[in-house]
């Protein structure tokens, strides 16, 4: 098993037309992905990539069964195009795009109240279950399925420890980028729970980052409610209070946003940290063995 | 992105927020001519992006207009050292003269985003002045939170319960619940990240004004804010930083060490700077180039390293996702074609389109330090700039 995505995922991508859009849906059907619809407006009726392509999201779950969406759309229609995949009832929407202003999500995770939509992202890889699925920008090859978690803000930090798992021989069962803003979709407690549950995955590796309090509440999850190890690395130990450091989310605004707060709160629930990025492989495999 | 203290009062004040008369001055001459006109006593207040002015001497009380003038005069064109802008301080251009208000209580008031609720929160406490960070370690209870529907907005009820809170009086009550609501018109027309009025003050015949206000802006908001966007003041900003963004880097924060980075991503750029601190060395900056496949952007990070004197080493490290190995090769190799780079570079590379790049390296003759994985070359890199490796 996985969680997320596997091999019953029905992909549909909008903004599939664009040039970001086109290049990783031609990566993900050729990992083996199977995507089913497009979505950009005005243009339905065509083909791109082999893929028919719908003016609205609505037409196209009707019409191909799509079950998850991946997006592409620009920053400035990014809200607008979550919400029409929220009113579709699509279960699943990974948004990559990056830059979308606050205020806008603010209205999207009201909107998503009540609504039965997972959102994952927006300023993220996306996801991906090795071997299965791939709904995302991350590099295919580097992965190897197996029974590790993976659940990060970052994207190609995560790049790095999925090539140090995969090459101590430590497969993964499914990787999810839940990005860099300030108010991701899903948080760290959403991912956790979902690895808790799934019988495939024996550990997980948690990789946060300065900003916010998100690595606190899963600490407090970890502690109450995980049964299973988690390795844990915090990055940005040596950044400057006040300053974001390229992610949205990621500025130290009082000292519960510094990594030091974080990753005394994850050692504390439980957690085995990391003592450095280049380690995270490693400090794995220590409490695989151990298990 | 951040404004000066008078362009936030200024959107206040169209808001209908009450705030002191006053203008602002650039020479001690305009201090003197607006201070004849307010009459009376008035303070001086130096124009920075940074908090801890009062205590930093930024905030000066006069009695006349050769008092202002002189205050002034005092202020202009100096650099302003507070706790938030470290030792080079932050060059004061512009000082605000205020009539002087006679204050008889402070109050807090701010609004933001909250990440746990994923809403706007209002937040009021009777701390007026102080630092609100330092309130909620020592009294959490002394801050008043109201949650907003963005579909419906700030309610009066909502008002109500703050001003209660901070024991405003019956007529400051709607007075407060006008202006909150007010602020919160204006954090949203204008995607404000942070609107805070510090200190909120009733002034001795009762009246509520605002002494000081900070209004910050959500980058990702400003294409569709120009008006905004032409009030940054770029000298207040880190010199490098300012060069970095017009060169096309928006990901560049200056670091207090001496080897230069050059990464792809937010997390792995902060880990590369964590590890180089692990293995004895300091980052002298934080940049991820992001992931636009733009070999130009390469050749204008070296640039940046070059118009930084501090650089004693590079470290490279790409793991290409959506960003292509090749292509960074290329940059790098243009880089080393348009300019004498002084210093050693050290280089990991890995992930999509690897080969590629490393024939295209390979090919160039370019001397550089090659490291296996991202340890080696924060290992590497502190011992170049050590002088260790070269």
């Amino acid at each position: 098993m996985s969680i997320l995505v596997d091999q019953s995922t029905r992909l549909l991508v909008q903004g599939i037309t664009g040039s970001e859009g086109s290049f990783h849906t031609q990566r993900c059907i050729e990992y083996g992905t199977r995507v089913v619809a497009g979505v950009t407006p005005g243009k339905g009726g065509s083909k791109h990539l082999g893929v028919p392509v719908f003016n609205a999201v609505e037409k196209a779950m009707a019409e191909t069964g799509a079950n998850a969406s991946l997006m592409f759309v620009p920053p400035a229609f990014a809200a607008d195009g979550i919400l029409e995949a929220v009113d579709a009832g699509m279960p699943l929407v990974v948004c990559i795009t990056e830059g979308i202003p606050v205020l806008d999500m603010v209205k999207v995770h009201c909107y998503l109240k009540g609504k039965s939509t997972r959102l994952i992202g927006p300023n993220c890889p996306g996801v991906m279950s090795p071997g299965k699925c791939k709904a995302g920008i991350m590099v295919g090859e580097i992965h190897l399925p197996g029974g590790v978690g993976v659940v990060s803000r970052s994207g190609t930090l995560t790049y790095d420890v999925v090539s140090q798992l995969t090459s101590l021989g430590i497969g993964q069962s499914t990787c999810v980028g839940i990005g860099g803003d300030a108010l991701p979709g899903s948080t760290f407690v959403d991912i956790l729970q979902l690895f808790q549950a799934d019988q495939d995955t024996r550990a997980v590796v948690l990789i946060g980052e300065i900003g916010g309090t998100m690595e606190q509440e899963a600490a407090e999850f970890i502690s109450r409610k995980m049964t299973k190890p988690v390795v844990a690395f915090v990055a940005g130990s040596t950044a400057p209070p006040g300053k974001r450091m390229g992610h949205a989310g990621a500025i130290i605004t009082g000292s519960a946003g510094k990594a030091s707060e974080k990753i005394k709160a994850l050692s504390q629930a439980g957690a085995t940290i990391a003592p450095t990025p280049a380690e995270i492989g490693l400090t794995t495999k220590k409490v695989l063995d151990n298990l | 992105m951040k404004i000066h203290e008078y362009q936030a009062k200024t959107l206040l004040a169209q808001y209908g927020i009450p705030v002191p008369r006053g203008k602002v001055a650039s020479t001690p001459a305009e201090a003197k001519k607006i201070a004849t006109e307010i009459g009376g006593r008035v303070v001086i207040k130096a124009q920075v992006y940074a908090g801890g002015r009062g205590k930093a001497s930024g905030i000066k009380i006069v009695n006349s207009p050769e008092e202002a003038e002189r205050a002034a005069r005092q202020l202009i064109g100096t650099r302003l050292v507070t706790h938030q802008t470290g030792l080079e301080g932050a060059p004061v251009r512009k000082v605000l003269v205020e009539e002087a208000s006679d204050v008889a209580r402070e109050i807090y008031l701010s609004i933001l985003v909250d990440g746990t609720s994923h809403l706007p929160v209002m937040m009021a406490s009777e701390a007026g002045g102080m630092d609100i960070e330092e309130v909620a370690q020592s009294a959490p209870d002394r801050i008043f939170k109201s949650y907003i529907d963005p579909a419906i907005g700030f309610q009066p009820f909502q008002g109500r319960k703050l001003a209660y809170g901070m024991n405003l009086d019956g007529g400051q009550v709607g007075e407060a619940t006008w202006l909150m609501t007010n602020l919160y018109k204006l954090f949203v027309d204008k995607d404000c990240s942070l609107a805070e009025i510090n200190p909120l003050v009733v002034t001795a015949d009762g009246k509520l004004l605002a002494l000081d206000a900070k209004l910050n802006f959500d980058d990702n908001a400003l294409y569709r804010h120009k008006d905004i966007e032409e009030l940054q003041d770029k000298e207040q900003e880190e010199p490098l930083e300012i060069q970095a963004r017009d060169r096309g880097i928006n990901n560049y924060v200056k670091m207090d060490g001496n080897i230069g980075c050059m990464v792809n991503g937010a997390g792995l750029a902060m880990a590369v700077n964590d590890l180089i601190q692990y293995c004895g060395g300091r980052a002298a900056n934080f940049l991820d180039i992001g992931t636009l496949n733009n070999p130009e952007r390469v050749v204008n990070s070296f640039k940046m390293f070059i118009a930084d004197p501090r650089i004693k080493a590079v470290l490279v490290n790409i793991f290409g996702g959506m960003a292509r190995v090749d292509v960074i090769a290329r940059g790098i190799v243009e880089a080393y074609q348009q300019m004498n780079i002084p210093f050693p570079v050290v280089i990991r590379l890995a992930g999509t389109n690897l080969e590629e790049g490393q024939q295209i390296l390979a090919d160039s003759g370019v001397s550089f330090i090659r490291a296996g994985d991202f340890c080696d070359g924060a290992r590497k890199a502190v011992e170049a700039a050590k002088g260790v490796l070269k």
